[in-house]
């Protein structure tokens, strides 16, 4: 038995201090020889960010283009649409009134960005 | 190794008894785990994926690990024609890369300009303005040929001093780990090369300038 009987943790001490050792080890030696076998060679190109091989041109903090709203929409519109639709449909005539009108609210909603849309010209395709 | 050194190992080894070095055991470990840059400019870039793929099979190296970025490489095979407007970022990918970096130029572009070493637009050789360390000719080289360049440069790793005057670049802190990236000038890039690294006289690559 390894234990020691005044300290019963004694040995889990032990085997906490060698675990922490053998992790600790290979990083020490790495760091060690580094310091020795590894000069440090800083320079601009180096610490670079960007890692292309380009330059980076200009401010990272631009404004970008929030025009893609408008995709969003229409895809609200024509795609999430059908997928509430076609449950609906198949549903429809066991809904109660309440039901039906929430549908119809939601179905209204839709159509009025159609119509936003429509007014934007953003449906023509040239 | 001095060679009554090396005469005992040899006799050891006779013996059943293996013997290394540190700076053995660390060359044998940087060879066997070359990680080469996903990095690729023509044709010859096509041989260098057929290398890493099944067949050819570049993992038996130690070298399938193709990083994408040159923080994470150690070589860099410039496989292709180098266009004067490409350059600058071949050696600012060079210089990004951490020390010891290691060259390949493969094909007869990226070594002289291949075929097209009389157009306006193309650089007759990468060496120009980055130390290669192995030269490939072919039109574009096989893999079998990439295979053996790699091979070749694993046993240039092999030798490569860990202290002395004879130990590489990497190892000596006062030389530069990134070397002068051309600017497009105005009929040619500037400098059209770098003299610290270019030493073959031009037009007679067989003359070297001291």
């Amino acid at each position: 038995m390894m234990g020691n009987a005044e300290h019963p943790w004694l040995t889990v001490v032990g085997l906490l201090v060698g675990a922490v050792a053998f992790g600790f080890t290979p990083l020490a030696m790495a760091w060690l020889w580094a310091r020795i076998y590894s000069p440090q060679k800083q320079g601009a190109e180096k610490n670079a960010t960007y890692e292309c091989g380009l330059e980076s041109k200009g401010d990272s903090w631009t404004g970008f283009g929030a025009s893609y709203y408008i995709y969003a929409i229409v895809f609200l519109v024509f795609d999430v649409e059908v997928v509430f639709l076609l449950p609906f449909a198949v549903a429809f005539t066991g809904l109660s009134a309440g039901a039906c009108l929430a549908m119809l609210v939601f179905l209204l909603l839709l159509v009025e960005g159609l119509v936003w849309a429509y007014q934007k010209d953003v449906l023509t395709w040239a | 190794m001095a060679d009554d050194l090396k005469e005992l190992k040899i006799e050891l080894s006779k013996n059943g008894i293996f013997t290394t070095t540190l700076e053995e055991l660390y060359n044998w470990g940087r060879k066997n785990s070359v990680w080469p840059l996903t990095f690729g400019l023509a044709c010859c870039a096509i041989e260098m994926i057929a290398t890493t793929m099944a067949r050819y099979d570049l993992a038996r190296f130690g070298a399938e690990v193709f990083r994408p970025s040159p923080r994470q490489a150690d070589l860099i095979i410039v496989s292709g024609t180098v266009t004067k407007k490409m350059a600058p970022q071949v050696v600012r990918l060079y210089n990004q890369m951490p020390e010891p970096k290691y060259v390949i130029a493969m094909g007869a572009c990226a070594i002289s300009g291949g075929p097209f070493r009389d157009g306006y637009n193309v650089l007759k050789g990468i060496d120009r303005y980055i130390p290669v360390d192995v030269h490939i000719p072919g039109c574009p080289p096989r893999p079998e040929a990439l295979i053996h360049a790699f091979m070749t440069l694993q046993k240039k790793i092999e030798e490569q001093a860990l202290a002395g005057d004879a130990r590489p670049r990497h190892l000596h802190a006062e030389l530069p780990s990134e070397f002068p990236v051309p600017a497009f000038g105005e009929h040619d890039l500037e400098p059209p090369m770098n003299r610290d690294v270019f030493t073959a006289e031009p037009g007679n690559p067989l003359k070297v300038i001291q």
